[in-house]
């Protein structure tokens, strides 16, 4: 709005001129100072709150090391090269390098959620050097280690540095190092030194460029302001010719005109354009703007306020950080959402397990009848059991307390231990430290059914079976890996016999069977129902192994374990060769818990016509399960993934490449869809797969060239060139795969980086030219939040950083329906509506100065009262549109949500465009004729009823301008169509305010106090007292209503849209809801088979409990989530879901 | 819902119908039962009022008379010729004879109308002071600079400054009736006061405070405007008819709207005469003093009489029963394409 402000500063210093000063000094000033005044409010407002959230997080405190001892600080105040102390559930101010940690092995344990959205552990663990000698604060205070380190930068997976210290240097890397944003969980106490503060952290240099983002419609506000300048200076242009003209035919020789100033007719024709352009200037709408922010002030306060998006759990409210994106909310045609944390809770829950084929789970009592309605299993009888833990099938303890079936134990005590979990029992109850949050729930599962596991060392395992402890010695741990998608762990019981424990991927297990597995079938039919559900599967199995075998095998194992090079691919083997003919002994249901009211939130916005894509770190067969669970996915939907597109995105650049080379963009726009239509399709890519195809791969070939340094203007000519074709061919690349993806009805991006999830976001919104929306809860989500139109953030976890860089946030992903389809879509026709209003309004009031102009020679005399000018859009016209612009609905919130349909007329721009808006115009330019030739013609010979003052200058005015007031307010009042009293108060009460304030100005007392600032003394009363003026105020208002109420009667009844259709069965549906209501609908799961296991996509502990602190060699956990395996290994072959036929 | 009074969040939104958006409200449709209806009445009431000022517009007489003198019509032409290329114009006089047949029935009101001339330019409608025209003493010696050239001559402040006032329509008029032929002519009583509007005459034009009694006093020390052969004070004879509040200065210094445009000069409704113009001949003794013809204007004499909508203007009566004819034929659209898609749209509630 600046340069609107501006131009009226502009307006203001002309009017100072006295040739031009067409309009009194005030008219325009005084709106000009009230439009200042409020945003002057409002982004103080805005200010303050900003600050005092800035200041709080500037003001949490930190021990650090100054002057010897640890003293608390504020973050603000940490700088690089600071030592600090951390405690138990600390947040890291900045990225520290481990130093030391009050647990064994220099551990440290940390939560990444904030990072990359997991919740389960990572560890870090310090230099052993710094760890020993620095515990103390005395030490630490004499800490003299230098540092040499990599330059602040974004990858939150690598850190390469070296410290110097006592004539020693020692690699550093990321594994060391606490990233900014993590909080530490299960360490009492460690120690860090600060790399980067700040600004330099990663999580920071992460997170992307803040954004100054503006809607869709305030891109088209400026355009359409800018029209209306052109206009205004075009007509003004015109009326200075006329002007001009007219003075040099009539004006030169009207003596009674003369002015003592012998200037030319063109010169005056030209002081007349400045003139003009005061006149007209309320054209362009000034209080525009400020109205246009108190609107979306005002709609960010109803969705604050709003009870049905607050989460009572935790008692946090939806907020509008933004406060100017509302009606962008009404236009969303893509949704990419995170997956965890976002649309799960990240709750791993035992729901079910399958033993010796038979199904355990479901509502039972113990004598194996189901019920609809049972109570909990009672854990007491288990001094170990997890309060937390609910289940429901009381058949499975009978059966477990009665020890008839052995399976049934076995299968526990494989869960209990077969596992990496760690264990912490220091202070009270048993606290699983798990690497996945489905270990932990298996691992608790277990301790819940009599088998829990106590402790564990570097090769032995204590369980509690059934309230006898024992203890095993762990031969071999044979860790999970995504190839092999199955854990083992091989044990001697204290009877002394081996065996191997193995859970895994159905798939994987399956091939490794034992050919004679009677339960095989069963298992699998129940595989096959656990799918169904959407549950994650994982199938146990044992095998029993002779002692012969097993010191055979542990010979290669050992060997391969210190193999120098390709370790990991020699392990895989040695794992592989004993890994088989087991002997399966059921498979586990893990429910990964959607949040409440996902799946009917987005059949919902499906069926508004929004898109909505998945964009998870997690890995593939986790992401498609929660794609089928949250009904994204459905039984008849194709799933197509990266490989399967790979040639039809090849073809196409082949096509476009025949057709007309890398310039196919400026051949006209084939639209050619890659897939037959009228199936329903869903796409599943990978992170990895998203690099081969998005970027460019670097060949050689342009290595050298890059090497080579241009010698000639030729050969940089040409380089360039290339360059650029290379360009544009990556250009045409994006482009196809955005097409493609669009004609996809739901879109899943696994393994992705946050780079990545931000550069998704960016190609939709930059190839289709579309709305988009991000939602996700985690720092990982916080450039795409950035990136994307509108960034939501699900509040009320205890990470704050993709809430902090959101415009939106709730707790809940099902708000998300009600803030677009209720918030959003009301925002957007109210903002509609509002603008469309305000310019019809401004050309009705304005254009009749031109009109006038024709009748006046062109003088740039004014049709109203300087003071009606003044405060027309001050007062007269303002609080009704105003109101409406807040009020508004056309159908109720309730209807809003069931008929997802209406929510279209945003995404396609019907309510606000260049048609509406120059119909608008045309409408107020209608109007403004209206409201000026009809006085025009009573007033052309007319005397007043008592033969005094006829058809003056000043009653013309009056009888104009209370026209327009009347008129203006019944259009608002038509347009509303939602009348609450403040409507129908406001709309009357404008119109009265216009009458009482005119009396005023028109009155004996003020004109006697100010003589020349109120010049209309009497007119009103002399005016409105006549009937013919009457007569004709009322004539000219019909004239201006009756033709937009015969035009909406007429397309509403020829073709009504949605609304008016639903507003026109508004009774009706409104009992169909309320009987609706009272019958339960119950949504049945879609049937598939499909096949999940039951793993974080990283390695578990397993390295470190085998090996203790001796082997270095370890992948950190942070580096696999973030760095994506795929990117770092482009060539691992990809987990291809079986389709079963 | 969750939320109940008992146990409410620390930062739970308030249950009320304003921040709920659950305001009761009136949703009103533009249904068949009001858009027609509207339609219909609406009509039928505009045909109604344009009949009744059609009618009554019609009722109303006017006799009106250009007296500019063009091309040697009647006999101010002398006076336009005379007066052709000199300003001021020297004093001339002619006369205008008409005869009525029968009675003018009255009160009969004397226009003059002007042509041309454009009292709403901007330029000339702000040479004005409106303080000074309130008769306050300062502004009466500072003119407002909008007065300008106006606004000093000779070094004296001008009374009434500016372009409008400097501009007064000055050219008088006389009626005399001739009862019979041959008869002698008697002069019809023109009333003069009162033309203009109370507040005008009451409020917003004042004399300056009077000085020992005088008014010629007060005004001392300031000039005439140019184009005036006498001062202010001496507009009229009437000390309640001189100085700023002469009636017909008043009348002039209201702007008209449009350039052509009528100015009452007096009312007829004195003796003889309140019951409007006798048949009989007529005279209108004009003292033609104001050049009009320099830009095309032209002066006119109008007698009318009026009735409860004012003057005679057949606009509005016409406008009013186009209006409302077109409101009963759209009406009638509407209808027809109701009937027409209505059944269409129960066809649409049965399919759903």
């Amino acid at each position: 709005m600046a340069w609107v402000t501006v131009g009226h500063g502009t307006q203001r210093f002309l009017q100072a001129i006295p040739q031009i000063s067409t309009l009194a000094w005030y008219t325009t000033l005084v709106p000009l100072l009230l439009v200042l005044g409020i945003t002057a409010i409002k982004d103080l407002v805005d200010d303050v709150a900003r600050h005092k959230m800035d200041k709080e997080i500037n003001n949490r405190t930190c021990d650090v090391i100054k002057d010897g001892r640890f003293k608390i600080t504020k973050w603000k105040d940490i700088q690089v090269g600071d030592v600090i102390r951390l405690k138990k559930n600390d947040f890291v101010p900045a990225d520290i390098l481990l130093l030391s940690s009050s647990e064994p092995n220099s551990l440290c344990y940390v939560e990444t959620a904030e990072l990359d959205g997991e919740t389960n552990l990572k560890f870090k663990m310090a230099l052993e050097i710094t760890d020993q000698y620095l515990q103390r604060e005395d030490t630490l205070a004499t800490f003299d280690g230098f540092i040499e380190c990599e330059e602040p930068n974004n990858r939150l997976d690598k850190f390469t540095g070296t410290l110097f210290w006592r004539n020693r240097s020692f690699p550093l890397d990321a594994d060391k190092i606490l990233l900014r944003g993590c909080v530490i969980r299960n360490t009492h106490i460690c120690h860090g030194l600060v790399i980067f503060a700040g600004a330099d952290t990663k999580i920071m240099k992460n997170s992307g460029k803040t954004r100054f983002k503006r809607t869709k419609i305030d891109y088209l506000m400026n355009y359409m302001v800018y029209t209306i300048f052109v206009v205004l200076i075009l007509l003004s242009a015109g009326l200075a010719i006329g002007h001009a003209y007219w003075e040099a035919q009539v004006g030169n020789s009207s003596w009674y005109l003369y002015d003592g100033e012998n200037a030319t007719p063109s010169y005056r024709g030209f002081l007349n354009f400045w003139g003009y352009l005061i006149v007209l200037n309320t054209m362009v709408p000034i209080s525009l703007y400020v109205s246009v922010e108190i609107i979306r002030l005002g709609q960010s306060h109803f969705i604050n306020w709003d009870l049905q998006m607050y989460y009572s759990e935790k008692d946090t409210p939806a907020k509008a950080r933004t406060t100017t994106l509302n009606e962008q909310l009404g236009q969303i045609h893509y949704i990419f959402s995170d997956k965890t944390g976002t649309l799960t809770q990240n709750i791993m829950t035992f729901k079910k397990c399958c033993i010796n084929g038979q199904i355990y789970g479901d509502h039972r009592d113990a004598s194996q009848h189901s019920h609809s309605k049972i109570e909990q299993v009672d854990f007491s009888w288990n001094t170990f059991a997890d309060g937390k833990f609910a289940f429901y099938d009381h058949y499975l303890i009978e059966k477990i307390q009665s020890g008839k079936e052995p399976e049934i134990r076995h299968f526990f005590f494989l869960l209990a231990v077969c596992h990496t979990v760690m264990v912490d029992r220091t202070d009270g109850p048993i606290n699983y430290q798990a690497a996945s949050p489905d270990e932990g729930a298996l691992v608790t599962a277990a301790r819940n059914f009599g088998f829990a596991f106590l402790a564990r060392t570097q090769n032995t395992i204590t369980i509690s079976e059934l309230g006898t402890e024992r203890t095993y010695k762990v031969l071999a741990i044979l860790d999970f890996n995504s190839d092999r998608k199955r854990m083992s762990i091989i044990v001697r019981t204290p009877e002394g016999s081996i065996r191997l424990y193995c859970k895994g991927a159905d798939t994987v297990i399956y091939e490794r069977l034992h050919r004679m597995n009677p339960t095989k079938q069963e298992t699998q039919d129940a595989l096959d129902i656990f799918a169904s559900e959407t549950l994650r599967t994982l199938c146990l199995c044992y095998k029993e192994i002779e002692e012969k075998e097993f010191a055979e095998w542990n010979k290669k194992f050992t060997a391969a374990s210190v193999a120098s090079t390709n370790r990991d691919e020699a392990l895989d083997k040695v794992y592989e060769e004993i890994e088989k003919d087991l002997i399966l002994l059921g498979a586990t249901a893990i429910e990964d818990k959607l949040q409440d009211g996902v799946p009917e939130t987005i059949s919902k916005l499906a069926r508004a016509d929004i898109k909505i894509w998945v964009l998870t770190g997690d890995k593939k067969e986790t992401a498609e399960n929660i794609g089928f669970a949250c009904e994204l996915l459905t039984e008849d939907t194709t799933v197509c993934y990266g490989e399967d597109i790979n040639s039809l995105l090849h073809t196409r650049m082949e096509n476009q490449r025949n057709r007309g080379g890398v310039y196919a963009k400026f051949a006209p726009v084939v639209h050619e869809p890659f897939f037959p239509p009228g199936e329903n399709r869903a796409l599943i890519i990978t992170g990895s797969w998203l690099n081969e195809i998005l970027l460019e791969k670097k060949t050689k070939k342009s290595n050298i060239l890059k090497l080579k340094f241009p010698r000639t203007e030729e050969e940089r000519r040409m380089r360039t060139q290339s360059k650029r074709r290379l360009e544009a061919k990556k250009e045409q690349r994006q482009k196809n795969f955005v097409d493609l993806a669009c004609e996809c009805s739901a879109v899943i991006c696994c393994r992705v980086t946050p780079k990545q999830k931000a550069m998704v976001v960016d190609l939709v919104k930059r190839y289709k030219k579309a709305i988009t929306l991000a939602i996700g809860d985690g720092a990982n989500d916080v450039n795409m939040i950035k990136t994307a139109h509108i960034g939501v953030g699900i509040s009320g976890q205890e990470g704050m950083q993709a809430v902090m860089s959101s415009d939106y946030s709730f707790a809940q992903f099902r708000y998300l329906q009600r803030l677009l389809l209720v918030h959003g879509r009301w925002s957007y026709i109210r903002m509609c509506k509002f603008l469309r209003y305000f310019f019809y309004k401004n050309f009705a009031f304005t254009l009749v100065h031109f009109w006038y102009s024709f009748f006046n020679g062109y003088s740039a005399q004014t049709a109203y009262e300087d003071w009606f000018i003044t405060l027309y859009n001050v007062l007269y016209s303002s609080l009704p549109v105003l109101l409406m612009g807040l009020l508004d609905q056309d159908v109720s919130d309730k209807l809003s949500l069931r008929f997802p349909g209406l929510y279209v007329v945003g995404q396609r721009d019907l309510l606000f465009n260049y048609k509406r808006f120059f119909v608008s115009l045309l409408h107020g330019v209608l109007t403004s004729m209206v409201l000026f030739f009809i006085p025009l013609g009573a007033y052309l010979q007319t005397v007043g009823q008592d033969g005094e003052a006829p058809s003056d200058y000043q009653s013309f005015a009056v009888t104009v301008a209370s026209a327009l007031v009347i008129t203006v307010n019944f259009q608002i009042g038509l347009d509303t169509s939602y009348w609450t009293f403040v409507n129908a108060f406001s709309i009357f009460g404008s119109i009265a305010l216009y009458f009482g304030i005119m009396f005023d100005f028109h009155s004996a007392g003020i004109h006697v106090l100010f003589p020349s600032a109120f010049q209309f003394t009497g007119t009103a009363s002399n005016a409105l007292r006549q009937p013919y003026i009457w007569l004709t105020i009322i004539l000219t208002v019909a004239v201006c209503l009756l033709p937009v109420v015969a035009i909406r009667f007429l397309s509403m009844t020829i073709w009504p849209s949605e609304s008016d259709k639903i507003q026109k069965h508004r009774k009706r549906l409104k009992a169909e809801e309320q009987w609706q209501r009272r019958q339960n609908v119950f949504r049945r799961g879609a049937s598939s088979r499909r096949s999940a296991y039951a793993f974080s996509h990283q390695r578990g502990y397993a390295d470190l409990i085998s090996s203790g602190r001796s082997i270095r060699r370890k992948r950190a956990p942070l580096d696999a989530i973030i760095a994506d395996e795929g990117i770092a290994e482009p060539g691992a072959a990809e987990y291809r879901r079986k389709v079963e036929s | 819902m969750t939320w109940s009074a008992a146990a409410r969040g620390l930062h739970q939104p308030d249950n009320t119908a304003f921040t709920q958006q659950r305001l009761p409200a009136w949703q009103p449709l533009l249904s068949a039962g009001i858009a027609l209806p509207l339609f219909f009445c609406a009509g039928l009431a505009f045909l109604g009022l344009g009949l009744g000022l059609y009618y009554s517009s019609n009722a109303i007489q006017e006799l009106e008379h250009d007296y500019t003198g063009d091309a040697g019509a009647g006999s101010c032409a002398a006076c336009a010729a005379q007066g052709q290329g000199r300003a001021p114009p020297p004093p001339c006089s002619c006369a205008w004879h008409f005869t009525l047949p029968e009675l003018f029935p009255g009160p009969v009101y004397l226009y003059y109308e002007l042509t041309g001339f454009y009292q709403n330019n901007r330029r000339y409608g702000v040479s004005r002071d409106d303080a000074q025209l309130s008769g306050l003493p300062g502004a009466l010696r500072r003119p407002a600079n909008e007065c300008a050239p106006y606004q000093f001559s000779g070094g004296l402040p001008v009374a009434p400054c500016g372009a409008v006032a400097n501009s007064l329509f000055n050219d008088t008029f006389s009626l005399w009736h001739q009862r019979r032929p041959g008869a002698p002519y008697v002069e019809v009583p023109l009333d003069r006061a009162a033309i203009a509007w109370w507040t005008d005459y009451h409020v917003k034009f004042r004399n300056p405070p009077l000085v020992n009694g005088s008014l010629a006093l007060a005004f001392r020390g300031t000039a005439p405007p140019p184009n005036w052969r006498r001062p202010v004070y001496e507009l009229s004879p009437d000390p309640n008819n001189t100085g700023f509040v002469n009636q017909d200065f008043v009348v002039w210094m209201r702007t008209a709207a449009l350039p052509t445009f009528r100015k009452l000069y007096a009312r007829i409704r004195q003796g003889n005469y309140s019951a409007g113009l006798p048949s009989g001949a007529y005279r209108v003794d004009i003292a033609y003093n104001y050049p009009v013809r320099a830009f095309g204007g032209h002066k006119l004499l109008v007698f009318s009489n009026i009735s409860w909508m004012g003057g005679k203007n057949p606009f509005l009566g016409i406008a009013y029963l186009v209006v409302g004819s077109l409101c009963i034929v759209v009406g009638f659209v509407m209808l027809a394409v109701y009937i027409r898609f209505q059944d269409q749209d129960d066809d649409d509630n049965d399919d759903e």
